[in-house]
């Protein structure tokens, strides 16, 4: 069991994440239309990019845009859940041990406390989301189940994890639960709306695009985001 | 039951089909007869699957279902933060809903639609500038338009909007004859006062060729005198096409789409026949904003510009204060505290933000702005054809209290508003709220307030 999670099933699960993920990009860039969208992606290219960049960039950042601002409870939970998730497993000691021990190389990593404090970050900031959908009229009349199931899928690896690395006792279970818990959340990535890990970027640059090329970049100064 | 007399799916294209409907006080009939309207499915999800691509169908599928989107929404806000009018919501409930459906909606499903397209939103695009994924929903509503229109659940002073297109490339039956003998009228009005001015039409390479809305020849031809006479005073060789003079566009508010193409074709060809160096537009923001913005890819061009530099009326007025064309006299500069309407087509869909406030920096002592302003202004309330439907009146007026409480925020009690669309939005709110304002276009201003160069002054000896 644990021979074929961390051997054929891990290469599957980052196989489907990898080629799923390259695939979204693909199938986004190849439904451009610039007469449809209305936007000469082609032809202002130095325009296009200082737009997309901005627009891209200027989101990447708490409090950099109004929106960030007007909502700073939203962007500190926003920004604290969305940085554990992606530099938590990353940068983690147990991930790159095996890394080291498979191909020979390791990252920078994290000590055991900051990874405690940003695993258990990433636990209360999406306990806190959830209270979000549920107490605020304007979250709760867009919110769907679908919604609370991706919450569910992105936290458990790291509640696994957590578990695993910290109960001394059922270690060979909170581990196995752990793998099959990421490789889960590795698979889901290309099919559900966690594809936004690459579709954000998509989007952005084209909506960036956009006000760079067509909606007053080229008029001077691009859109004060 | 298939469709009406009135109330279809076929665009109007003939004038008898336009006084027909014209004729229908209010749309009774044709609002009638929409309630019976069948939705033609197939041309629906044909449709959907031919232009609703990754987009579109990335901004629908990636949205977080996080409400930012809510507070940046005026019509959310005035609508007593009612749920119901967060945009993903609207967007999701409409265009969503239809992807998820493949298109098998019904007639009281597109009744919501044609409701939500054009009384709960104005597609001023705030709400993707708030959104961390970037999705524009005022952008989706246009599309949506498009597919309402297509369907022939479009209110009815729209459809007439867009036949008036159609059949008069213009958005009122205005000829080229109307126009051309009301541009010669308000010349020989004008002529006098300012000895020398002309109104030339179909003049070749000239410096500026301007155009124009409708209801200027129409309803308020002084307009078209003022601007001749600022054009005068600063001295422009200029011109005006006698066809392809209109830069507006309902069709564009309508969703009809081959309407737009043919407007803004008579207008690119008046460019390219008369080949003037560059075009410059009334104040107008949509008439900007379907000619000069979106425009050149409803005609074709790739590279998204017209065939000449289109410029909005407050570039040229901007360029004009600034090289010293026109000159201010400043012992009349408005004194008293006076601010600015950004119109969404131009400054948040422009960038023309630091233009306007240039030309307030020549005009006024004391300009306040209003808050929020720029790009992130709200909409007057009235943009988007919001203004003139008459079924959405309510929700027209409940959405103009937004701009009330910014005009009362800033103390003042003139707001310049270089749209026709703001303009009207801003007079009705005076009219419905009666808070003690004026509001006014730049040209009437500027009018009141240029230097007359001494070689165009009028001589005392030829009184």
């Amino acid at each position: 069991m644990y021979e074929f999670i961390t051997g054929p099933l891990l290469w599957i699960s980052f196989a489907i994440f990898f080629v799923g993920c390259i695939a979204r990009i693909i199938w986004y860039v190849r439904g451009l239309n610039w007469q449809m969208d209305r936007v000469a992606y082609t032809y202002h290219k130095v325009h296009g990019l200082k737009g997309a960049a901005r627009s891209v960039v200027s989101w990447l950042f708490p409090f950099a845009t109004r929106s960030w601002r007007n909502k700073p409870g939203m962007t500190l939970l926003f920004f604290v859940f969305h940085v554990g998730v992606l530099v938590t497993p990353i940068f983690l000691l147990a991930h790159n041990m095996i890394l080291k021990e498979r191909w020979g190389f390791s990252l920078w990593t994290l000590s055991e406390t900051a990874a405690d404090v940003m695993t258990i970050a990433v636990i209360v900031s999406a306990v806190f989301l959830v209270l979000r959908r549920i107490a605020l009229p304007e979250v709760r009349i867009l919110t769907t189940a679908y919604d609370y199931l991706l919450i569910a899928i992105t936290v458990a690896p790291f509640i696994t994890g957590f578990v695993a690395s910290h109960e001394p006792g059922h270690y060979q279970f909170w581990l196995i639960l752990h793998i099959l818990c990421g490789e889960i959340l590795l698979i889901a990535v290309p099919f559900t709306k966690l594809s936004h890990l690459v579709l954000f970027f998509c989007s952005r640059i084209q909506l960036g695009m956009d006000y760079g090329i067509k909606r007053g970049g080229m008029k001077g100064k691009g859109l004060a985001w | 039951m298939p469709e009406g007399q009135l109330c279809n799916r076929k665009p109007i294209e003939t004038n008898e089909q336009l006084q027909a409907l014209l004729s229908d006080r209010g749309g009774e009939q044709y609002y009638a007869e929409m309630e019976n309207l069948d939705v033609d499915r197939e041309l629906l999800w044909n449709t959907l699957q031919k232009t609703c691509k990754s987009r579109m169908r990335t901004w629908l599928q990636i949205c977080a279902h996080c409400g930012l989107c809510a507070d940046s929404c005026f019509l959310y806000t005035v609508n007593n933060r009612d749920p119901k009018q967060v945009p993903a919501y609207k967007i999701q409930s409409t265009l969503g809903e239809m992807v998820r459906r493949k298109g098998n909606v019904d007639n009281a499903f597109f009744k919501m639609v044609m409701e939500t397209a054009w009384a709960k939103c104005t597609c001023c695009n705030r709400c993707g500038m708030y959104c961390p994924h970037g999705i524009d929903m005022g952008i989706m509503f246009g599309y949506v338009r498009g597919l309402c229109y297509a369907q022939g659940f479009v209110p009815w002073e729209l459809k007439i909007g867009a036949g008036m297109h159609r059949v008069f490339r213009a958005q009122m039956d205005v000829t080229e004859e109307d126009w051309v003998e009301t541009c010669e009228w308000m010349a020989e009005e004008s002529e006098e006062e300012y000895p020398g001015l002309t109104i030339p039409v179909d003049k070749e390479g000239a410096d500026i060729m301007y155009t124009c809305n409708a209801r200027e020849p129409k309803h308020y031809p002084q307009d078209i005198a003022e601007t001749a006479i600022l054009f005068h005073l600063a001295g422009e060789n200029w011109t005006v096409p006698s066809k392809g003079w209109e830069q507006t566009s309902l069709a564009m508010f309508a969703g009809d789409w081959a309407a737009c193409k043919m407007q803004v074709e008579s207008v690119y060809e008046a460019m390219e026949r008369l080949k003037p160096k560059r075009m410059v537009g009334t104040e107008c923001g949509h008439a900007h904003r379907a000619t000069v913005v979106e425009g050149p890819y409803w005609a074709g061009r790739k590279d998204g510009l017209p065939p000449v530099e289109c410029l909005h009326y407050v570039e040229w007025v901007a360029e004009a204060l600034r090289t010293g064309k026109l000159k201010i006299d400043p012992a009349k500069k408005i004194k008293g505290p006076v601010t600015l309407q950004d119109s969404c087509n131009y400054v948040r869909n422009h960038g023309l933000g630091d233009v306007t406030r240039e030309i307030m920096s020549y005009i006024a002592e004391d300009f306040r702005e209003m808050a929020p302003n720029r790009e992130h202004n709200y909409c007057c309330g009235g943009g988007g054809g919001f203004n003139g439907i008459g079924l959405f009146r309510p929700q027209r007026n409940r959405a103009l209290l937004m701009k009330k409480k910014q005009i009362e925020d800033t103390g003042c009690n003139l707001i310049v508003a270089p749209c026709h669309n703001c303009w009207d939005a801003i007079r009705d709110l005076e009219e419905v709220y009666e808070i003690g304002i004026k509001w006014s276009f730049l040209k009437p201003l500027l009018i009141d307030m240029v230097e007359v160069p001494e070689h165009l002054k009028l001589k005392e000896e030829e009184e």
